[in-house]
Parts: C-alpha cells; structure tokens; sequence
C-alpha cells in the first residue's frame, strides 16, 4: 500500500516511516530501562571541561559562515576560480549565453 | 457548466488578466475590498485550473484544443491551421497545476508580507500579470503566441524583481534580469521566425507534423534551446537567477521558480514534441546532461559559501533544475531506441518539478518570515529564531529535508527515480546527482544553524503572521502527502505528464490537424 | 538564390550581430539598451522579409487588384506585435537605468557589481 516501484527497486515510505516509529519506541524503551535516579541539573548535569569554567552560549556558538571552514577552505582553489566567474558585469553574462549558443549551434550543425 | 468545461482554457489565463487590469482601479475602494479581490481573483484561477484537469483527466489524456475565436480547428479547403489555439495535454495541465498553487499562495501570503507598504495595488497587478504570463507559456500550442506570453513574463518579473526601487541592489538585479531575458525571448522570436519561413505556419501541431532536420530547422533548435535554457537558469547563464531571486520579496521568489519551470515545460515541449527524433537525439540529450551536471555542482557549492539566506536558497533553486534537466535530458538521449529507463527517468523528472516548487516554495516563504523577524538578512547576523518561532522552525526543517532528498518525504521519491533511472545511462550522472544532495543537505544543514539555533541575537522576535503561516502550512502538507503516497500522485499526475512527452507526439498532432 | 536577393536577410543578421557587439563591448548602460533595440530592429526586419513575395502589393483585401500577387500579412502582424513589446521592453529597461544612476551614481556597467560571488 502507497509503495512505488521505479522499475529497479522499491520505495514504501508508509512502510519506512512504520520502521522509523517503531525504531523510536524501541529505543525509547531500552531508555526507561535505565536508572531513574540521575538528575540533569546541578553538578551531575554539567559539562567537565577539565575543571574550567563553561563558556556562556554567546561564546561557543559557531556563526553562519564559520560553520564549515574546514570544508570551504579544502576548496579554496576551486571556489577562488568559480566565485571570480560570478563578476555582477552585465556584459559577462551576455558573454556566456552568446558563448553557450555559438558552442550549441556548431554541435548542432555539425553532428548528422 | 458545459459552456465552462469548454471555455475553461482560456479562462484559466483570462482571469487573472482581468485581476491584473482591474487591481488599481478596485484599490481605490480600500484596503479590505483590493484583498477581497486578489483573493477571489486568485481562488477562482486555482478553481479553473482544477476544473481543467479533472476535464482532461476524465477524457482520458486525449489533448485538448481551444480555437481562439472560432470552432474547428482546421476549416475546410485550408491545409494550415489559421487561428491561435490554446492545446492542452497532460504535461501542460500539470504545469497550470503548479501555477495555479503557486499563484494562490503568493497572494495569500502576500497579503501580510505587503501590509505596511504603500504600492499593493500595483504589486497585486505585476503578480497576476506574471502568474497569467506562465499560465499563457503552459497553455498555449502557437509558437507566435509563445513568444508573447515569454515577453509578458519577463516583463511582469523584471518589474517585480526591482519593485522595492529604494533598494539599491534590486534595481541593478532588475536591469540585468530584464536585459537577459530580453535577449533570449528576441533569439526566440528569430528561430520562430526562421519556422514560419520554410513551413508557412506557427502552430505548433502543424510544424510538428511538417518538420524536417534541414539545417535551418538546426539553427532554430540551437537559438530556442540556448535561450530557453538561459531562461531555466542552466549553468554557465545562471548568474542572473540569484540575483532574481535574491532581490525580489519572498514570494515573487516562489513565482519565478514556477516561471523558470515553465521555461524548462517550453524547452521539453519543443524537443519532444515538435522536434522529436528529427535531429540527432544523442547529441541534444548530451548537451543537456552536461548543462545539467554542471548546474547541480556549480549551484550546491556556490549555496555553501553564501552568506545572504536568499542568495543560498536561489542557489539551491538553481541546482534543482539541473536535476529535472538530467532526467529529462536522459530520457531525451535515448528517445530513438526507447528503453524503459527512458520513461522513468521522464517521469522522475516531472515528479521532481512539483516537488522542487513545493519544497523551495516553502523555504523562500520561511526565508521572507525570517528575515521579517530577524531584520537582517545575513546569516552571520542571525540567530536562536529557535526560540521564539517555533512553528517557522519546523517548517524549515521540513523545507529543507525535502529538498535535499531525505526520506521520508517528496523529494527522496522522485530524486530516487532519478538516481536509478540516470544510473542506467551511464554511472556517473547518479554518482554526480547523489553528491548534488549531500551537499544540498550540508548547505541547509548551515543555514539552520545559523538561523534558528544557538542564543537570540536580537530580541524577542514577533509572531508570524497566520497567512504566512498558512500559505507555508499548506505547502509543508504537500511535502509530507507527496512524500507519504507518491504512487498515487505519480499515477494520477505524472504517469499523463510523462506520457505526453514520451509517446504522445501523434496524439498532439492528430488533435489539431485531425485524424494521425 | 543569388546574393542580391538575400540580401535583406544578410542586413538583418548583420544588424542582429551588431546588436550583440554593443552588448558585449560597450561599457554604457545606455549603450546596452540600444544594443538590445538593435538586435530587436534587425529581427523586425528579418520578420517583414519573410513575407515579401517578388512583385507583390500590399495585403489589403478590399479593392485590390484581380489576381495579383499579395504580400504575406502574417509576418507584417508578428512584426506590429514584436514592435510594441519592444517598446515596453525599452521603456522598463530605461526606466531601471535612470533607477541605477540614482542609486550608484555610474552608468558604467563594469561597476555596478554589487551582487557578485
């Protein structure tokens, strides 16, 4: 019921999302399996940062583009090139789409 | 209500022309009564357009043709067809579908984005010239007129992108825009007119029946598929398309993705239907696979590294299409020896278009609530909106699961057709869109990082208003139905869709010029 | 079909192909915008030359001239319609250069550039 198949497999998401819920209630289950006695606040709940302080939310959070330096920076030969295409110039574009149609138009008029 | 069921096509794009005429003449009445009107003008279209496809639908996908003016559509003792007609098939009313959602929630939304600026009438009527312009690009079966409903489009959209004339930024995205699209809707006009010349007709079903592969018909192929593609915002002519979407408020964004899909509707109409396998299909649908992968990569890794939350949905938007180019693309490159791989990477396609414009629809009205509340626009500006708009929180995430392909929702489904009909063709174009989604995750991944998680930033941010929340509501149900059920909406909705473009040239021909 | 008798078609493509010179080398925003008129003046032409017919009077029904060769009308309609939209097209493209100049201060298009990346 409510499954596809793409001629090479098969998706049932109503099944899948079965799986999921019930995957959820099992691990919910092995949870309340545990101790009942362990609080989340005060000394048991906190941090252990090596005996420091805990800095506040404002310092640790790591801001939009820093999120993913280490990805960006692996990449900067690449996104130096592809970023310096993006000019803003009004004639750069039209350069492309004429280039695009001129590499269009030889393909088309040469191949049988 | 059998003279309606007739007439329904043209009044699908005559109603919202007469709301876009008669919007600041019923402005002059008030606030209430102009929002009374661009509602009712609005939910009479999505009436419409739902009435058009049960009819087609219930006639069992045999196209329908709508002579402008006149009842046959071949008089006799004329051998060409003389009059304008609208004809509709599966692909085109599944288009009007997404237009017509589309254009129903914009002005839903639009009428609390809106309210504290003067200009609402006008903005009103640019909207439904626009969502009556891709109404007219997805209806029409004239090329002529074709080409006419492409200019009114770009009109009405250029005149939106920059409509905030205070914003610096908007009038220079406004100007290259309208620049572009004039360029490649005149190229348009020039392969049309090299049409007319050697058959003597601009009716679509007459030039599909008479069409040869001479080389002027070459030349025209190239000028339509450049500027066509130009238009859909395939790499490398996609600069424009974050700027567009970028500068235009939020959800005129939404409309023009519904606009590029109907360019992309334009460019699948011509090569299947008219052209067919008149020309060399490899070649074409090579052209088109290597547009394609390039738009996947080049949109998800230029959306990594943006710090404007617009600029990085537009980007994402713009590595959506190549996804629908890759399928479409695909199943264009084996059209000559039909595989049926062919047809499900088709129907993938298709698929993908209603969900694309579901799922960026849904992350472009989140982004116009965010950067309502927040008051910037720069992600490393905002912040912890978690904490108050806990609503909004949800229905980005579930925006910007979908897109990037995450079961169990309406993206994994038609990007797993894609995968594995693509995967046929050659391994390399589903290892390519695979990656395309990764990283599509980790771009939306960032931004709700930075937006919704970690302290406030600034303040208590203000409600949503609950017509924004509506609109957004009702497109988050459409993820999550097409997501739970897509063997319904495939057999309903896209197996027609798909079936027009695959086998259904001599059906479009036959129901103009009579008889196969 | 000799050179002479295509010779219309020649100067329409070459106008067209002008009209893309200006818009890739002219620096201009006002230059851009004449460029674009021009690519659209030489596709005009291309259109009213399609429908010539040698010999032919114009397509006017009433009173004209028993068995004579008429003029295509079509193209003569495609090209009224294409005029106006250019007209339009013109009018908003103008209407964002004086917007532009407002707000930067330069026509120039190699600097007005704020949205790049």
């Amino acid at each position: 019921m409510g499954g596809i198949s793409t001629g090479f497999g098969a998706w049932n998401p109503i099944a899948w999302s079965l799986l999921f819920a019930g995957t959820i209630v099992i691990a919910w289950g092995i949870r309340l399996l545990g101790r009942s006695d362990r609080k989340l606040d005060g000394e048991q709940g906190k941090v252990f940062l090596s005996g420091n302080d805990e800095p506040s939310a404002e310092k640790l959070h790591v801001r939009g583009d820093h999120l993913y330096w280490g990805m960006v920076d692996g990449l900067a030969g690449y996104y130096r090139r592809v970023r310096a295409v993006h000019t803003g110039v009004l004639s750069d574009y039209i350069a492309w789409f004429v280039g695009v149609l001129g590499v269009v138009l030889v393909i088309l008029g040469l191949v049988r | 209500m059998n003279a309606l069921a007739t007439h329904v096509p043209i009044l699908v794009i005559a109603t919202p022309l007469l709301g876009a005429f008669a919007a600041p003449l019923i402005a002059k009445l008030g606030r209430t009564t102009r929002v009374a009107f661009s509602g009712l003008i609005a939910g009479l279209t999505a009436c419409f357009a739902g009435l058009l496809a049960a009819t087609l639908y219930s006639a069992g996908g045999q196209p329908i043709v709508y002579v402008l003016g006149g009842r046959v559509p071949l008089p006799s003792g004329l051998a060409v067809p003389v009059r304008i007609m609208l004809e509709v098939d599966g692909l085109s009313v599944f288009m009007a579908l997404i237009a017509a959602l589309v254009g129903a929630l914009a002005v839903l939304y639009s009428v609390s984005y809106w309210k504290e600026r003067s200009g609402g009438a006008l903005y009103d009527s640019l909207l439904f010239l626009l969502i009556a312009g891709v109404f007219g690009l997805v209806l029409t079966g004239d090329m002529f007129n074709f080409f006419v409903f492409l200019e009114i489009t770009s009109i009405a959209a250029c005149g939106l992108i920059g409509f905030r004339a205070w914003r610096k930024r908007s009038s220079e995205a406004a100007f290259k825009v309208m620049a572009l699209y004039t360029l490649a809707g005149l190229l348009v006009l020039l392969a049309v007119g090299l049409l007319y010349g050697q058959y003597g007709g601009l009716n679509m079903a007459f030039l599909a029946a008479n069409l040869s592969g001479s080389m002027l018909d070459r030349i025209a192929l190239a000028l339509l598929l450049a500027g066509l593609a130009m238009k859909a915002g395939a790499v490398p002519m996609h600069m424009w398309a974050p700027e567009a979407y970028g500068e235009a408020p939020a959800p005129v964004a939404m409309v023009l993705v519904a606009n590029s899909q109907a360019g992309l509707y334009a460019l699948f109409r011509i090569l299947f239907t008219l052209y067919g396998v008149a020309l060399s299909v490899t070649a074409i649908g090579w052209i088109l696979i290597v547009m394609a992968v390039l738009t996947i990569l080049v949109g998800v890794t230029m959306a990594l590294v943006q710090s404007d939350i617009k600029r990085l949905i537009a980007f994402g938007a713009v590595s959506q299409i190549g996804y629908m180019l890759l399928a479409v693309g695909v199943g264009f490159a084996v059209l000559a020896t039909r595989p049926a791989f062919g047809l499900a990477a088709i129907q993938g396609g298709i698929f993908h278009m209603i969900n694309d414009v579901a799922c960026i629809g849904l992350l472009f009205l989140a982004a116009g609530a965010m950067v309502r509340a927040a008051g910037t626009r720069n992600l490393n500006a905002m912040g912890g909106l978690a904490h108050d708009l806990k609503g909004l929180t949800v229905l980005f995430a579930v925006g910007a699961f979908a897109l990037a392909g995450v079961p169990p929702f309406n993206g994994f489904a038609s990007k797993l057709i894609i995968y594995e009909s693509t995967f046929r063709l050659s391994p390399v174009l589903a290892i390519v869109a695979v990656l395309g989604s990764i990283i599509l995750l980790a771009v939306f991944l960032r931004a709700f990082q930075a937006a919704f998680l970690g302290p406030r930033t600034v303040g208590e941010a203000g409600r949503v208003p609950w017509t924004m929340t509506l609109s957004m509501a009702v497109l988050a149900s459409i993820v999550i139905g097409f997501g739970l059920f897509p063997g319904f909406f495939i057999d309903k909705l896209v197996a027609p869709a798909a079936n027009a473009l695959w086998n259904g040239q001599a059906a479009y021909i036959g129901a103009v010029l009579g008889g196969g | 079909m000799t050179f002479v008798g295509n010779l219309p078609f020649v100067v329409s493509m070459l106008l067209v192909c002008l009209g893309l010179y200006v818009l890739l080398f002219k620096r201009n925003l006002i230059k851009m915008v004449i460029g674009v008129s021009l690519v659209e003046t030489g596709i005009n032409l291309f259109l009213v030359t399609l429908g010539y017919r040698a010999g032919g009077v114009a397509p006017i029904y009433t009173y004209a001239p028993v068995g004579a060769t008429q003029v295509l009308p079509t193209p003569q309609a495609l090209t009224l319609t294409s005029i106006v939209i250019g007209l339009a097209t013109t009018a908003l493209l103008l209407s964002f250069a004086i917007l532009i100049y407002r707000h930067y201060g330069t026509l120039d298009v190699t600097e007005i550039k704020e949205l790049k990346g």
